[in-house]
């Protein structure tokens, strides 16, 4: 067997390959609460021929590959659980192609959230894309390949519906195209009207291959943003706000928090309702649409709409909310981690109050956090809690209400969203035996050798 | 070590990395290595990992820690409340490692010239004011300002003449200032950020007992990098002198025509140097003075003021050279940035600025396309 080392770095260069125990240390974990697993080897390519090389020597090696973003997850999913070789994706950071009229850019596999806002805002003022809460660092092709969701999630789903397009570095090294692009030049479709190959990848962890290019759909971006905040302190009202709230289709975004700090929050659900425009009438309307919608709700004195105080407001317009990241540190101790189920509305009220139950049992600071998914089709709810990493003690404690809450949260009917190494096995179990096996066939075929982010959707 | 209460809390969320719009990664190291282990955030993990004896120190993290240029982008853009921290976190872990004597072989050398030589170029001390033979500049006695100059401004022979242009000009306008010659020493910036306290310390007390001695109120440095020791780590001078960068001085004079200028006719974009911008939140003055010269066009690089890119010379990197070399170095991607505007000067206020860009301006091959002048220099083509 050859120095793979060294193979590794006549593919990228002797620079951006490492083997060296200070990478390993870094790449073996996540800002989560995963066990650490070192890789054997870091790679940074510039390329996709690179990546074709990396995969091909993989392959023939038998050494485990790990395509990474930004590695926020914070679930572990960029752990080389099995060792290998991490591909950190993030120096192939390059903006392809822009179709202003079709709206949609193609992007490389390792570039950010926050530098394709930025390239937006710069050359592009009129268009936008599904930014999520995840720091402006986390990839694309990443936040897809999880089923990420944004700030346009309400409107048209999950980001990874938002997908026009994909290439693909197959875990044999070939390239392979998804989506209209196989066929013709432009971008625009990742399936219909053919055959929807998209569906091999997407939600795969890098299990059945690694995005090189991702052509994501770009919506009209508004001139103006404003957010209003309708509080109620009964959560069973929730699913009827979401309800009306959604009907109107005047939204551009509806999240949902509950926290117990400051005390004036406390025992509250913050229905946080983003809306847009592009002149001052078209946003009354939307905000009138919004009140009349909820009106009753108002009469019935079940809830009211929250003055926003100025110093608030753009913390929460802000995009990505940096605040999320902050949320880190409110025990001054640098961590976070949340299981966040993709679940049905109407599982609000056990959700929430599921959460504050698993704060109160293990002593943990928490946040609720709900994002509503389509027209109130589904919604993402985040069972967040804080931790101080240097208290292995309160470390423990999350885990331990974490894994309740994953239990509870297939009890309900939920479905894990970037599910654990453990949720995953959770998930298989379950799963109906045919689906479990499509899953199988579809991994044997595209991976024989096991080697595309082992221990993730070990179907086998 | 000191702020080890404060590792454990990075998220490394990677918001230290960036622009404040996202454009571009910012961090100097980063984008040359592109491991996340030369990242801020990495740094904050690999120390805590080295204090926790989980990974010992190697090469390899001496390389890490010590490629940091201290150009406090991640000051300006980290997210948590202990931003402002973060340089001086990776300075003191440098300090932990200085004080345990396994420090990279070029630190382990530079300190080592400071502390025999007084320089970091082994030249003698009488040899340090002669950069200013040939002008009318006095030595120190009593005049209104100290002009400081630095090791690089004394002993390079680039920033020589970048000495030789503020001290001609600040004559011309009549300012009333002297140098301290063989007499001065060195500021210590770098001794600090290369993490050798002990001998910063006594750096700071020998020139403040001089400066002190000498009944200086005034001082006008040359190097960026000394007027941010003066102002925020020599505890005695604050509130006694009063410490000014030279475009501090030249931009009012010129603004009020007491340095009369003619035309100039040339695109120039200015680079922000980190001790002077984001260290010390001095944007404006040497754009004031640019922005003055008639024939003048200012053009901005994307990343300018608290997101200008670092040359890569800061933090005791201009001296270790850990930053340098490659496509990706610092410098040459800031000339990159330089050359995407269409100007044809790039306008410094810093002499270890200027001769890093200059580098980069050679290794690019584009000493036809980009001139690297400092705001002196281009004062002094402009003088009336």
């Amino acid at each position: 067997m050859r120095d793979i080392r060294l193979s590794l770095a006549e593919i990228v260069g002797e620079d951006y390959v490492s083997n060296r125990e200070e990478e390993a240390y870094f790449y073996a974990r996540d800002p989560g609460l995963m066990p650490a697993h070192e890789p054997d080897y870091v790679i940074v390519p510039k390329t996709t021929e690179e990546i074709q090389k990396i995969v091909r020597l993989a392959n023939k090696e038998k050494v485990p590959i790990v395509p990474m973003g930004a590695g926020m997850a914070l679930t572990g999913l960029v752990i080389p659980i099995k060792g290998g070789i991490v591909i950190d994706m993030k120096r192939m950071n390059k903006i392809v192609e822009m179709n202003e009229k079709a709206r949609y850019v193609i992007v490389e596999g390792g570039t950010s959230h926050g530098a394709l806002k930025s390239y937006l805002e710069k050359n592009y003022p009129r268009l936008r894309h599904s930014i999520p809460d995840s720091p402006a660092t986390a990839t694309i092709a990443a936040n897809v390949m999880i089923h990420g969701q944004g700030r346009l999630t309400q409107q048209y789903g999950f980001n990874s519906d938002m997908v026009s397009g994909l290439e693909i570095v197959l875990p044999s090294g070939e390239i392979c195209k998804i989506g209209s692009c196989s066929i013709s030049k432009e971008w625009f479709s990742k399936g219909a009207p053919l055959p929807d190959l998209s569906g091999l990848f997407l939600g795969w962890f890098g299990a059945t291959g690694i995005i090189t290019k991702v052509a994501l759909k770009l919506y009209p971006r508004k001139k103006m943003r404003d957010v209003e905040i309708f509080v109620t302190d009964r959560d069973d009202l929730v699913p009827d706000i979401v309800y009306e709230l959604t009907h109107t289709e005047m939204a551009e975004d509806i999240v949902i928090f509950s926290q117990p700090k400051p005390l004036i929050f406390k025992d509250n659900h913050h229905i946080t309702i983003f809306i847009t425009g592009d002149t001052d009438e078209e946003l009354e309307f939307k905000r009138k649409m919004i009140w009349n919608a909820l009106d009753g709700f108002i009469k019935s004195k079940d809830g009211g709409f929250m003055s926003v105080p100025p110093v608030m407001k753009p913390t929460l317009l802000e995009m990505p909310q940096q605040s999320v990241s902050r949320f880190a540190d409110v025990k001054r101790g640098g961590g976070f981690e949340y299981s966040g189920p993709i679940i049905l509305v109407e599982k609000y009220p056990e959700c929430s109050r599921k959460v504050e139950e698993l704060s109160s049992k293990y002593d943990l600071g928490y946040s609720g956090m709900a994002r509503i998914i389509g027209r109130g089709h589904c919604m993402m709810y985040g069972f967040a809690f804080t931790f101080n990493r240097a208290d292995p003690d309160m470390m423990d404690r999350v885990r331990k209400a974490l894994h309740e809450a994953s239990d509870y949260v297939l009890e309900i009917g939920g479905v894990f969203w970037k599910a654990t190494v453990d949720e995953q096995r959770l998930a298989i179990e379950r799963m109906d035996p045919n689906t479990r096996n499509l899953m199988k066939m579809i991994k044997n075929k595209l991976d024989p050798n096991g080697i595309m982010n082992p221990g993730n959707w070990e179907v086998n | 070590m000191k702020y080890e209460e404060i590792v454990h809390r990075c998220f490394r969320c990677g918001y230290c990395k960036f622009t404040s719009d996202y454009y571009d990664f910012n961090c100097p190291s980063y984008r040359k290595f592109f491991f996340e282990s030369y990242a801020p955030g990495g740094r904050m993990w690999l120390i805590r990992a080295w204090l926790n004896d989980e990974i010992k120190n190697s090469n390899h993290l001496q390389e890490i820690l010590f490629s940091c240029a201290t150009c406090a982008n991640c000051v300006e853009h980290c997210v948590f409340t202990f931003s402002d921290d973060l340089v001086n976190i990776f300075i003191a872990a440098r300090e932990e490692m200085v004080n345990k004597g396994i420090i990279p072989p070029p630190v382990r050398d530079y300190l080592k010239n400071i502390n025999i030589s007084g320089n970091p170029y082994k030249e003698p001390a009488e040899e340090r004011g002669k950069w200013a033979d040939g002008t009318a500049i006095q030595l120190y006695d009593d005049q209104e300002y100290l002009f400081y100059i630095g090791c690089v401004g004394s002993y390079d022979e680039r920033a020589k003449k970048i000495a030789r242009a503020v001290g001609n000009i600040l004559i011309q306008a009549g300012v009333s200032m002297g140098i301290l010659g063989n007499r001065e020493l060195c500021d210590g910036n770098e001794v600090r950020t290369l993490g050798e306290m002990g001998l910063f310390q006594y750096l700071a007390e020998q020139n403040t007992t001089l400066f002190k001695e000498l009944g200086v109120k005034k001082i006008i440095t040359l190097d960026p990098h000394a007027f941010n020791a003066f102002n925020k780590d020599y505890p005695g001078l604050e509130g006694e002198i009063e410490i000014y960068h030279y475009t501090q001085i030249l931009a009012p004079l010129i603004q009020s025509k007491k340095i009369p200028l003619k035309e100039y006719k040339a695109a120039i974009t200015y680079h922000d140097p980190c001790y002077l911008g984001r260290h010390n939140e001095e944007y404006e003055a040497s754009r004031t003075i640019l922005a003055s010269i008639p024939g003048v066009e200012l053009i901005e690089m994307d990343q300018n003021r608290e997101n200008a890119f670092c040359c890569g010379g800061g933090g005791g990197n201009f001296f270790t050279d850990i930053l340098g070399g490659g496509n990706d170095s610092p410098n040459r991607i800031r000339v990159r940035q330089a050359l995407d505007t269409g100007v044809q000067i790039i306008a410094v206020a810093c002499p270890q600025c200027a001769k890093t860009l200059d580098d980069a301006v050679k290794t690019e091959e584009l000493e036809d396309k980009l001139e690297v002048l400092d705001v002196a220099e281009i004062v002094s083509r402009a003088l009336a």
